[in-house]
Protein backbone atom coordinates (compact mmCIF):
# COMPACT_ATOMS: atom_id res chain seq x y z
CA UNK A 1 0.00 0.00 0.00
CA UNK A 2 1.13 3.51 -0.77
CA UNK A 3 1.07 6.14 1.96
CA UNK A 4 2.24 9.74 1.95
CA UNK A 5 4.50 10.73 4.82
CA UNK A 6 4.84 14.37 5.82
CA UNK A 7 7.55 15.78 8.05
CA UNK A 8 7.55 19.08 9.90
CA UNK A 9 9.91 21.32 11.83
CA UNK A 10 12.96 19.64 13.31
CA UNK A 11 11.81 16.28 11.88
CA UNK A 12 11.81 17.65 8.30
CA UNK A 13 15.27 19.00 9.04
CA UNK A 14 16.49 15.53 10.16
CA UNK A 15 14.84 13.80 7.20
CA UNK A 16 16.12 16.38 4.71
CA UNK A 17 12.67 16.45 3.13
CA UNK A 18 9.13 17.46 3.97
CA UNK A 19 7.26 14.74 2.14
CA UNK A 20 7.68 11.30 0.56
CA UNK A 21 5.50 8.50 -0.72
CA UNK A 22 6.36 5.02 0.56
CA UNK A 23 5.19 1.61 -0.56
CA UNK A 24 4.53 -0.26 2.70
CA UNK A 25 3.88 -3.91 3.23
CA UNK A 26 0.26 -4.70 4.00
CA UNK A 27 -0.49 -4.91 7.71
CA UNK A 28 2.39 -2.69 8.86
CA UNK A 29 1.20 -0.95 12.03
CA UNK A 30 1.44 2.75 12.66
CA UNK A 31 3.76 2.07 15.60
CA UNK A 32 6.08 0.06 13.34
CA UNK A 33 6.07 2.76 10.69
CA UNK A 34 6.86 5.40 13.32
CA UNK A 35 9.75 3.38 14.78
CA UNK A 36 11.08 2.64 11.30
CA UNK A 37 11.14 6.30 10.22
CA UNK A 38 12.60 7.48 13.54
CA UNK A 39 15.44 5.01 13.04
CA UNK A 40 15.92 5.79 9.34
CA UNK A 41 16.26 9.52 9.87
CA UNK A 42 17.73 9.36 13.37
CA UNK A 43 15.00 11.63 14.65
CA UNK A 44 15.97 12.93 18.08
CA UNK A 45 13.70 13.09 21.11
CA UNK A 46 11.44 10.38 19.65
CA UNK A 47 9.18 10.49 22.71
CA UNK A 48 7.96 13.96 21.75
CA UNK A 49 6.96 12.98 18.20
CA UNK A 50 3.20 12.91 17.57
CA UNK A 51 1.68 11.17 14.57
CA UNK A 52 -1.41 12.37 12.73
CA UNK A 53 -3.15 10.04 10.29
CA UNK A 54 -5.24 12.00 7.82
CA UNK A 55 -4.91 15.04 10.13
CA UNK A 56 -6.15 13.11 13.15
CA UNK A 57 -4.05 12.54 16.27
CA UNK A 58 -6.04 9.45 17.24
CA UNK A 59 -3.56 6.70 16.41
CA UNK A 60 -5.88 3.74 17.00
CA UNK A 61 -6.22 3.19 13.28
CA UNK A 62 -5.00 0.68 10.74
CA UNK A 63 -2.98 2.10 7.90
CA UNK A 64 -4.54 1.88 4.48
CA UNK A 65 -3.78 2.82 0.89
CA UNK A 66 -3.69 6.55 0.33
CA UNK A 67 -3.31 7.58 3.98
CA UNK A 68 -1.44 10.75 4.86
CA UNK A 69 0.79 10.19 7.88
CA UNK A 70 2.32 13.29 9.44
CA UNK A 71 5.28 13.29 11.84
CA UNK A 72 4.84 16.25 14.17
CA UNK A 73 7.42 17.67 16.58
CA UNK A 74 6.27 19.58 19.68
CA UNK A 75 3.85 22.41 18.90
CA UNK A 76 5.12 25.96 19.28
CA UNK A 77 2.28 28.25 18.22
CA UNK A 78 1.49 31.55 19.87
CA UNK B 1 -23.70 33.45 11.31
CA UNK B 2 -20.26 34.73 12.15
CA UNK B 3 -19.13 31.41 13.61
CA UNK B 4 -20.03 29.35 10.55
CA UNK B 5 -17.87 31.29 8.13
CA UNK B 6 -14.58 29.52 7.41
CA UNK B 7 -11.87 31.96 8.39
CA UNK B 8 -8.36 32.31 7.18
CA UNK B 9 -6.15 32.35 10.26
CA UNK B 10 -2.63 32.39 8.86
CA UNK B 11 -0.97 35.59 7.74
CA UNK B 12 2.44 35.78 6.13
CA UNK B 13 5.01 37.47 8.38
CA UNK B 14 4.31 39.70 11.37
CA UNK B 15 0.80 40.89 12.21
CA UNK B 16 0.79 44.67 11.65
CA UNK B 17 -0.45 46.74 14.64
CA UNK B 18 -2.85 48.50 12.23
CA UNK B 19 -4.74 45.20 11.91
CA UNK B 20 -5.67 45.40 15.58
CA UNK B 21 -6.91 48.99 15.26
CA UNK B 22 -8.89 48.08 12.13
CA UNK B 23 -10.45 45.07 13.83
CA UNK B 24 -11.62 47.25 16.70
CA UNK B 25 -13.01 49.83 14.27
CA UNK B 26 -14.88 47.10 12.38
CA UNK B 27 -16.83 46.20 15.53
CA UNK B 28 -18.11 49.67 16.37
CA UNK B 29 -21.30 49.04 14.40
CA UNK B 30 -22.07 45.94 16.50
CA UNK B 31 -23.75 47.66 19.40
CA UNK B 32 -24.80 44.47 21.20
CA UNK B 33 -21.15 44.11 22.18
CA UNK B 34 -20.17 45.45 25.59
CA UNK B 35 -16.64 44.09 25.89
CA UNK B 36 -13.72 43.01 23.77
CA UNK B 37 -10.79 40.98 24.96
CA UNK B 38 -7.56 40.99 22.97
CA UNK B 39 -4.47 38.82 23.28
CA UNK B 40 -1.33 39.71 21.39
CA UNK B 41 1.64 37.37 21.22
CA UNK B 42 4.94 39.16 20.68
CA UNK B 43 8.33 37.64 19.84
CA UNK B 44 10.59 37.85 22.88
CA UNK B 45 14.36 38.28 22.60
CA UNK B 46 15.24 35.25 24.74
CA UNK B 47 18.86 34.68 25.65
CA UNK B 48 19.78 30.99 25.32
CA UNK B 49 23.32 29.85 26.15
CA UNK B 50 24.61 33.37 25.66
CA UNK B 51 22.92 33.86 22.27
CA UNK B 52 20.03 36.23 21.61
CA UNK B 53 16.94 35.21 19.65
CA UNK B 54 16.41 37.66 16.80
CA UNK B 55 13.35 36.11 15.12
CA UNK B 56 11.08 33.07 15.00
CA UNK B 57 10.29 31.39 11.73
CA UNK B 58 6.87 29.73 11.91
CA UNK B 59 5.74 26.81 9.82
CA UNK B 60 2.66 24.63 10.15
CA UNK B 61 0.84 21.55 8.99
CA UNK B 62 -1.50 24.03 7.41
CA UNK B 63 -4.46 21.85 6.43
CA UNK B 64 -4.63 20.24 9.87
CA UNK B 65 -4.01 23.57 11.61
CA UNK B 66 -6.92 25.25 9.80
CA UNK B 67 -9.11 22.33 10.79
CA UNK B 68 -8.05 22.49 14.44
CA UNK B 69 -8.57 26.28 14.48
CA UNK B 70 -12.09 25.65 13.22
CA UNK B 71 -12.73 23.02 15.92
CA UNK B 72 -11.47 25.41 18.61
CA UNK B 73 -13.85 28.09 17.29
CA UNK B 74 -16.79 25.68 17.33
CA UNK B 75 -15.97 24.61 20.90
CA UNK B 76 -15.53 28.22 22.04
CA UNK B 77 -18.88 29.27 20.58
CA UNK B 78 -20.64 26.42 22.35
CA UNK B 79 -18.86 27.06 25.69
CA UNK B 80 -19.07 30.86 25.81
CA UNK B 81 -21.77 33.35 24.93
CA UNK B 82 -19.53 35.35 22.61
CA UNK B 83 -20.68 37.59 19.79
CA UNK B 84 -17.68 36.98 17.58
CA UNK B 85 -14.11 35.79 17.63
CA UNK B 86 -11.13 36.36 15.37
CA UNK B 87 -7.76 34.63 15.32
CA UNK B 88 -4.68 35.47 13.30
CA UNK B 89 -1.35 33.64 13.48
CA UNK B 90 1.86 34.33 11.61
CA UNK B 91 3.68 32.03 9.25
CA UNK B 92 7.22 32.69 8.09
CA UNK B 93 9.66 34.95 9.83
CA UNK B 94 8.64 37.31 12.65
CA UNK B 95 11.30 39.47 14.29
CA UNK B 96 11.63 40.14 18.01
CA UNK B 97 9.20 42.82 19.13
CA UNK B 98 6.76 42.00 16.33
CA UNK B 99 3.38 40.31 16.73
CA UNK B 100 2.76 36.64 15.86
CA UNK B 101 -0.66 35.94 17.39
CA UNK B 102 -3.81 38.08 17.60
CA UNK B 103 -6.90 36.73 19.35
CA UNK B 104 -9.95 39.00 19.54
CA UNK B 105 -13.15 37.96 21.33
CA UNK B 106 -16.27 40.03 21.88
CA UNK B 107 -19.27 39.59 24.12
CA UNK B 108 -22.02 41.53 25.85
CA UNK B 109 -20.04 41.36 29.09
CA UNK B 110 -16.35 41.44 30.01
CA UNK B 111 -16.02 38.18 31.93
CA UNK B 112 -17.12 36.03 29.01
CA UNK B 113 -14.95 37.92 26.53
CA UNK B 114 -11.88 37.48 28.76
CA UNK B 115 -12.50 33.80 29.52
CA UNK B 116 -13.10 32.99 25.87
CA UNK B 117 -9.95 34.83 24.84
CA UNK B 118 -7.88 32.82 27.35
CA UNK B 119 -9.50 29.62 26.14
CA UNK B 120 -8.50 30.35 22.54
CA UNK B 121 -4.89 31.14 23.47
CA UNK B 122 -4.42 28.00 25.59
CA UNK B 123 -6.07 25.75 23.00
CA UNK B 124 -3.99 27.22 20.17
CA UNK B 125 -0.74 26.72 22.07
CA UNK B 126 -1.58 23.14 23.04
CA UNK B 127 -3.34 21.73 19.99
CA UNK B 128 -2.51 23.49 16.74
CA UNK B 129 0.36 21.96 14.71
CA UNK B 130 2.51 25.06 14.38
CA UNK B 131 6.29 24.87 14.64
CA UNK B 132 8.75 27.62 15.49
CA UNK B 133 12.39 27.92 14.60
CA UNK B 134 14.15 30.35 16.93
CA UNK B 135 16.78 32.16 14.92
CA UNK B 136 19.72 33.65 16.79
CA UNK B 137 21.66 36.78 15.90
CA UNK B 138 24.54 34.63 14.60
CA UNK B 139 22.06 32.88 12.23
CA UNK B 140 22.19 29.54 14.05
CA UNK B 141 18.85 28.21 15.24
CA UNK B 142 17.00 25.89 17.58
CA UNK B 143 13.42 24.61 17.60
CA UNK B 144 10.95 26.16 20.02
CA UNK B 145 8.79 24.03 22.32
CA UNK B 146 5.71 25.41 24.08
CA UNK B 147 5.80 24.97 27.84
Amino acid sequence: MKVTLKYFGVIAESAGKSEEVLELEQGLSLRELKDQQIKTYQIQDAGSVQIAVNQNLNNEVELKEGDEVAFLPPFAGG
Amino acid sequence: MDKKKPKKVFVQGAIPPEKIANSIANHQSKTNIGAHSIFLGQIRADEIDGKMVSAIEYSAYEDMAERVFHEIREAAFSKFDITCAHIYHSLGQVKTGELCLFVFTSSAHRKIAIEACNYFVEEIKANVPIFGKEIFEDETHQWKVNT
